[in-house]
């Protein structure tokens, strides 16, 4: 293969990254990510546009004969809270908005708005507590996001809020919020500026996946393509078991390259392109793993329902404490998806769709 | 009809394993099967099997015929030193039903389900079985993550009653495939899907519909019974003919659809039991909601212990269905 492409992270690929992760795009209001993803991709402009849900897309036509066309997804939204009620003095009653363990929520730092207007999501001081309160999980409608006086003004019924996490490089790890998904939105972005020429790659920036898919559902069916391939993050529950058992539900592992899925909650995946995955793999020397089958759904769950069909698959950057303020991922882990995802997009045609192993 | 090559058929498909996801097998023996009794026959994207026979003529429609022919099934997860592999399931699948059972994967590897010790009081759940494939260890194992198992049981014959795993859905797609032999003169262009994924959530209907764009749908399919010691409350019984379903929880067949049904029940003198099941869904489902709407409905197999390795339906029901069915599509569609 010539051109052969090495992604690198860099301090301009970080500072991406960055601004991706520290954006504020919970589901329903994507307007910062969607932003970055326009000024990054300035070069598509007249083949790029926002629908009417919001997605971004995305059309880089290549310039083979006989060209597969390949919807490539990741989605710009995060989970989140959204405030519902103002109690007065800065303190705001709220709604979690996609999956988030209420445990996770308690006197965490939060900012609030398209102004970033920081806050707290406050408790009774360990001081103040009885046991038997410290023994309860506080429910999400006992607690509330604090922004002080000052800054109540600057914020709205129906705000979005999310963590007040900034990303953070700790040797070969990633921390940061929001991983899920802007690792598969740095991704695109990526691909489609080092795009194979022998497939149409259609870019979907998807909005509302956590909310249940939604933006994809539209996205795949104005794009209507040849094969669905979904990006996203997924848990490594791959901690050690102290007991010594062995962890039959790790689900992936960190440093265990890209997370092919086999099947969800939502998706079985299509065998052809897991093979071609696995193979591109194999022969490229990038680790990998699969991503044990179980429960969850990524946006291939609604692409592959499309119109009259469409074969898809996932792949995952393996990642601890999704869905938390802070998640943890591998810098290789992350390259090597980016890199087997090029890999797999140069090598593929149309013979893949002939085979009938599905 | 002869109720030989209609049970060697059902043979041929109960026996062969074919989970949501890997029915490249099944589809490749139905498709040998109806070759030569339709118009035109292809696989699309998902892997539903299509079959067309007839042409539009005066009075005619486009009508989509769906059975299923995914069944439940298991998926490797995890397979540890010792050579135990775990899974998940592939569609509902109870523990109850697995405990002792023995299952065969798409490669051709046997294994039988084991289980852990249980605590005092401590119900089975699906995390607490393996399955063992003789395998000493991991090295030696034969299936690894994701590789995907059907139940093995062999097909069983108990005077009118017929027993096999997956009756759910290879009773309705059998009905399926004899109707669509005994058709020979149509004014309908009839697509008969047999369609993947259902166990799953109707994931192949829904693309299948899409594809075809019916005019008319109708699901053929199994459904539950009530006439088992302490059963689920249902009128439906086996033996009493085909099911005319009302409603599921999946959705409410169009009254049309079942009018039709039941007056060509009616014409052909054939016994017939209205369907009212509370829990369950069908392709027709998948059909009714596909692009603008579409009429559906859905032909019921009565079939007893669903979702267990050894289900039971009934000879004459299947033959009385195979005959309400080709009926029905044989003529012009008036409503």
């Amino acid at each position: 293969m010539t051109n052969k492409y090495s992604p690198e992270f860099g301090q301009e690929e970080l500072d991406l990254l960055s601004r991706l992760s520290n954006a504020l795009s919970v589901s329903g209001d994507e307007q910062e990510v969607r932003e970055i993803v326009y000024a990054e991709l300035q070069e598509f402009k007249d083949s790029m546009h926002t629908d009417a849900m919001g997605n971004v897309l995305v059309h880089r036509e290549g310039s083979g004969p006989d060209r597969l066309r390949v919807l490539v997804d990741a989605h710009m939204d995060e989970v989140g809270m959204m405030l519902t009620r103002e109690d007065g003095d800065g303190l705001f009653e709220f709604v979690v908005v996609g999956g988030i363990d209420p445990r996770q929520l308690v006197g965490k730092p939060v900012i609030v708005g398209r102004q970033h207007v920081p806050g707290v999501i406050g408790a009774k001081a360990i001081h103040l507590t009885t046991k038997e309160e410290r023994e309860q999980v506080l429910k999400v409608n006992a607690l509330r996001i604090d922004v002080g006086l000052g800054g109540s003004k600057m914020v709205e019924i129906g705000d979005r809020a999310t963590f007040a996490t900034t990303l953070q490089v700790l040797g070969p790890s990633l921390r940061g919020k929001a991983l899920d998904d802007r690792l598969g939105v740095f991704n695109l972005i990526q691909l489609l500026k080092n795009a194979p020429d022998n497939i149409d790659l259609l870019a979907a920036f998807t909005v509302q996946e956590e909310l249940g898919l939604r933006g994809a559902k539209v996205a795949a069916y104005h794009f209507n393509p040849d094969i669905g391939i979904a990006m996203d993050s997924t848990p490594a529950n791959d901690l050690p078991h102290f007991d010594s058992e062995v962890n039959t539900t790790h689900n992936t592992k960190l440093d265990g390259g890209p997370a092919i899925y086999l099947m969800d909650g939502a998706t079985i995946g299509d065998r052809r392109l897991i093979k071609w995955l696995s193979e591109t793999a194999e022969a490229e020397g990038i680790p990998w793993q699969y991503r044990q089958p179980g429960k969850g759904g990524t946006d291939a769950g609604a692409i592959h329902k499309t119109r009259a069909g469409v074969p898809s698959v996932s792949v995952s950057v393996p990642q601890r404490y999704l869905h938390s303020p802070a998640g943890m991922v591998r810098i290789d882990d992350e390259l090597n998806t980016l890199k087997l995802m090029h890999a797999a997009l140069s090598r593929l045609d149309k013979s893949i769709l002939k085979s009938q192993e599905n | 009809m002869k109720s030989d090559e209609l049970l060697n058929v059902l043979q041929m498909l109960v026996e062969t394993p074919g989970p949501s996801g890997s029915e490249n097998l099944i589809r490749s023996k139905i498709e040998a099967e109806i070759r030569d009794h339709v118009d035109e026959v292809y696989t699309d994207a998902l892997g539903n099997l299509i079959a067309k026979k007839g042409t539009k003529t005066e009075g005619g429609k486009r009508v989509m015929i769906s059975s299923h022919v995914d069944e439940i099934g298991l998926m490797v997860t995890h397979v540890d030193d010792n050579g135990f592999a775990r899974f998940i399931a592939i569609g509902g699948v109870s523990p109850f039903t697995c405990i002792g059972g023995r299952v065969v994967f798409m490669n051709g590897t046997h294994g039988v389900i084991g289980m852990e010790r249980l605590d005092k009081d401590e119900q089975p759940s699906l995390a607490k079985l393996f399955i063992d494939t003789g395998a000493t260890s991991k090295e030696d194992s034969k299936v690894g993550v994701g590789d995907v198992c059907g139940f093995e049981r062999p097909f069983v014959t108990l005077g009118k009653r017929l027993v096999a795993k997956s009756m759910d859905d290879r009773a309705a797609a059998t009905v399926a495939i004899q109707a669509l032999k005994s058709i020979e003169n149509t004014p309908n262009e009839i697509y008969f899907v047999f369609s993947v994924q259902e166990e799953v959530g109707l994931r192949g209907a829904i693309t299948a519909a899409y594809g075809v764009d019916p005019e008319v749908g109708i699901a053929v399919d199994v459904t539950r019974t009530g006439d088992t010691p302490m059963g689920v409350k249902m009128e439906v019984a086996l033996g009493k003919g085909p099911a005319i379903k009302v409603r599921d929880s999946s959705f409410i067949a169009d009254p049309r659809v079942v009018n039709w049904m039941v007056d060509e029940a009616k014409a052909q003198g054939l016994p017939y039991q209205m369907e009212v099941l509370e829990a369950g869904g069908t392709d027709g489902a998948a059909i009714q909601r596909t692009r603008a709407g579409v009429p559906a409905g859905c032909l019921s197999i009565p079939c007893r212990y669903v979702h267990s390795p050894s289900e039971m339906v009934d000879v004459d029901d299947l033959q009385q269905s195979v005959s309400l069915l080709a009926g029905l599509l044989s003529k012009a569609i008036t409503f």
